[in-house]
């Protein structure tokens, strides 16, 4: 098998045990594609047809909700997501300018990936951490109160690992 | 054994707590000494995090904010027994910032174990449950209707109305839905809650249920939340496990069921039936109303569609009565709101107050004015829709009808601060932007007001015929105002008119 096929066999069978998990769910769809995402980082094009079968759905129907929400994507990101707060309480404690350190720094902009692969850049609106704004979110953690120099730390942290 | 409490709640984990909690217990063992970590969830005083909490005899003692490299210091200096320390704070109790607020629907936020079953009912929890399940429906909605609760989510609608409407209607299935798609910019409350009081809002629900007759609830958490997906997941189980969800709570008969379901990043999704139409599978456009939610919602049948705080502050008004409840707060604005104090302000944090308390009082004598040391020269209340209000009205009280006076709104009680080095037309652009990059797209004031919008501003600064861009600004606020189908389009011109009108000279 060639490589390709053998990553579109990974994600078919990771697909394949979401929809066994969650297909009976009421409103089972955004369960569905967060499963997906969970287990392989995206919800590739060739899934949709898959999906909307299995729920009795036209193909539009889920491509529509894959493209309506912030969250899912449909290419693989970088090995870390960093969304910074770009709402309000962060604005009023500087995030504009963590935003373009961060760009600089990555050499991107905002809704790209790193040039090694590391690390994919996307704005977020509001944590709910914005008593220590300005804040950020790398993968699952939140951080607070950040700087540009606490950034460049957590950036190499990120670029280290693998 | 000396209890520690080391919150989980995300804004101290933001700032460090996880690894202050290990190293607690890591320096614990290596001194030999019998110690406890509760995870707990945060008083709310947000620029004391990590806030560290020893039990003593002599009552709970706080040291702050903790760095794991002050923990070998404070084994040192004996904090397990209460010792003195740089860091040491006193008991919270009598931190001025704590000591004058009035909590009701954050009784329990920060002392107890989130998800534990015993420390909540030592804490007068599932009080209001009980009380419910000897009550009618009809009772337990007049109790609701009779504390002048209102919708904390920022629709101030009367909770006891919207649920009388649901009980009235006659269907098969019935369903509770919790709107904890907490997304307006300086608001937190709900997440505060969710990790550091999760069982209040089971029990919330719970009781909603019982009296309308509905069966199953969701709630609708924020993907961006996912420390109260785990701490609403663990309560829930819990919950379950004690008899208080399920076939038969407490042996009443009755059926509960709770699941939490993840939303995907859309703001629009805090609307609440764009909310429906996500948690049915399907985009988060917003629906056409008539018909009501509370008559037609979830998959067709009547819901009560209720924001977090709304249904946590529920069981403290079946315990200690709607009247002990209806006593605070001013005018139509009864009960207390839990306020959060976000942005440019030196401390941050959470204040429940009852209802009437100043825009002023709360920026200065519990914000402790800018974090940057600079003027404070405009808050945004209640969100990315809510106006701008200049230092001349910092002396309106926190009540509904009276921001209404002004133009304004309390909505989630969220209170951004900026101090002066900030441009008003650039946040009034934000805002415009804000609503083209959220919105469903099903209305056209919104989808497409919203772009031309953020270019008329644009016009505007660049001084590219001035009055007639002005006046062309001031219209398509006013069709968006009138002719959008929700509040994301209805609301952008409350905070870009106010900025234009409270202060010109940034358009200059």
């Amino acid at each position: 098998m060639t490589a390709e096929a053998n990553a579109k066999q990974t994600w078919s069978d990771a697909v394949a045990g979401v929809l066994r998990a969650h297909k009976d769910r009421p409103g089972a769809l955004l369960p569905i594609l967060h499963g997906i995402q969970e287990a392989i980082g995206y919800v590739p094009d060739d899934a949709v047809p898959v999906i909307a079968e299995e729920l009795h759905l036209s193909r539009a129907e889920v491509h529509g909700v894959v493209s309506f929400y912030h969250d899912f994507r449909s290419t693989p990101p970088g090995r870390h997501v960093l969304k910074i707060c770009e709402a309000e309480s962060c604005q009023a404690m500087g995030s504009d300018q963590l935003v373009q350190h961060a760009c600089s720094r990555l050499a991107i902009e905002m809704h790209q990936t790193s040039a090694d692969g590391a690390v994919t850049l996307e704005p977020v609106y509001c944590l709910g951490n914005c008593a220590l704004s300005p804040a950020l979110l790398v993968d699952h953690e939140v951080h607070g109160r950040m700087t540009p120099a606490k950034l460049d730390r957590l950036l190499d942290g990120l670029r280290r690992k693998a | 054994m000396t209890r520690i409490f080391v919150p989980r709640d995300s804004g101290a984990l933001s700032m460090g707590a996880e690894a202050v909690a290990v190293a607690i217990a890591t320096e614990a063992v290596t001194r030999n000494q019998a110690v406890t970590v509760v995870r707990n969830g945060s008083r709310g005083l947000y620029w004391l995090e990590p806030l560290v909490e020893v039990e003593t005899p002599a009552g709970r003692v706080a040291y702050g904010p903790v760095s794991v490299e002050d923990v070998p210091g404070l084994f040192a200096a004996g904090f397990l027994t209460g010792g003195q320390h740089r860091l040491s704070l006193g008991p919270v109790e009598k931190i001025p910032y704590f000591a004058k607020q009035e909590r009701l629907t954050f009784a329990r936020v920060g002392i107890t174990d989130p998800v534990s079953i015993a420390d909540y009912e030592a804490h007068d929890g599932f009080k209001g449950l009980r009380n419910a399940l000897n009550l009618s429906g009809a009772a337990v909605v007049d109790q609701v209707t009779t504390s002048g609760l209102r919708g904390r989510g920022g629709a101030a609608f009367p909770t006891g109305i919207k649920w009388k409407t649901v009980l009235n209607t006659q269907a098969p299935q019935k369903y509770i839905c919790c709107n904890a798609d907490e997304g307006d910019s300086g608001t937190f409350s709900d997440r505060m809650i969710m990790e550091g009081d999760p069982l209040v809002l089971v029990e919330g629900m719970t009781i909603a249920g019982i009296a309308v007759g509905a069966t199953q609830g969701y709630i609708y958490l924020r993907s961006e939340y996912p420390h109260a997906a785990r701490a609403l997941d663990e309560a829930i189980r819990n919950a379950y496990a004690a008899g208080y969800l399920g076939a038969s709570v407490l042996g009443s008969g009755k059926r509960f069921d709770l699941e939490v379901r993840i939303g995907a990043g859309a703001y629009i999704c805090g609307e609440e039936t764009a909310m429906l139409e996500s948690l049915e599978g399907r985009r988060g456009m917003v629906r056409y109303k008539p018909p009501l939610p509370a008559i037609a919602g979830l998959f067709g049948q009547p819901t009560v569609i209720n924001n977090v705080i709304s249904l946590a502050s529920v069981p403290i008004i079946l315990d200690k009565g709607a009247e002990f409840y209806r006593d605070y707060g001013v005018g139509r604005s009864r009960g207390t709101l839990p306020i959060q104090l976000a942005g440019n302000l030196k401390h941050g944090g959470l204040v429940e107050k009852a209802f009437g308390v100043t825009v002023r009082e709360l920026l200065y004598d519990y914000g402790g004015g800018s974090h940057s040391g600079r003027p404070i020269r405009a808050v945004q209340i209640g969100g990315p829709l809510g106006a701008y209000l200049p230092e001349s009205q910092f002396d309106t009280p926190l009540d509904y009808e009276a921001f209404v006076a002004i133009n304004a709104m309390v909505g989630h009680g969220g209170i951004v601060a900026f101090d002066d080095t900030v441009d008003m037309a650039k946040m009034a652009r934000w805002a415009m932007e804000f609503c083209a990059i959220e919105s469903c797209g099903k209305c056209t004031p919104c989808r497409i007001g919203s772009t031309r919008g953020v270019e008329v501003i644009d016009r505007i600064v660049a001084n590219r015929n001035r009055s007639d861009n002005l006046e062309l600004l001031r219209d398509l606020c006013d069709t968006m105002l009138s002719g959008s189908l929700c509040a994301l389009g209805g609301m952008t011109p409350y905070p870009v008119l106010s900025a234009l009108n409270h202060f010109p000279e940034d358009f200059a």
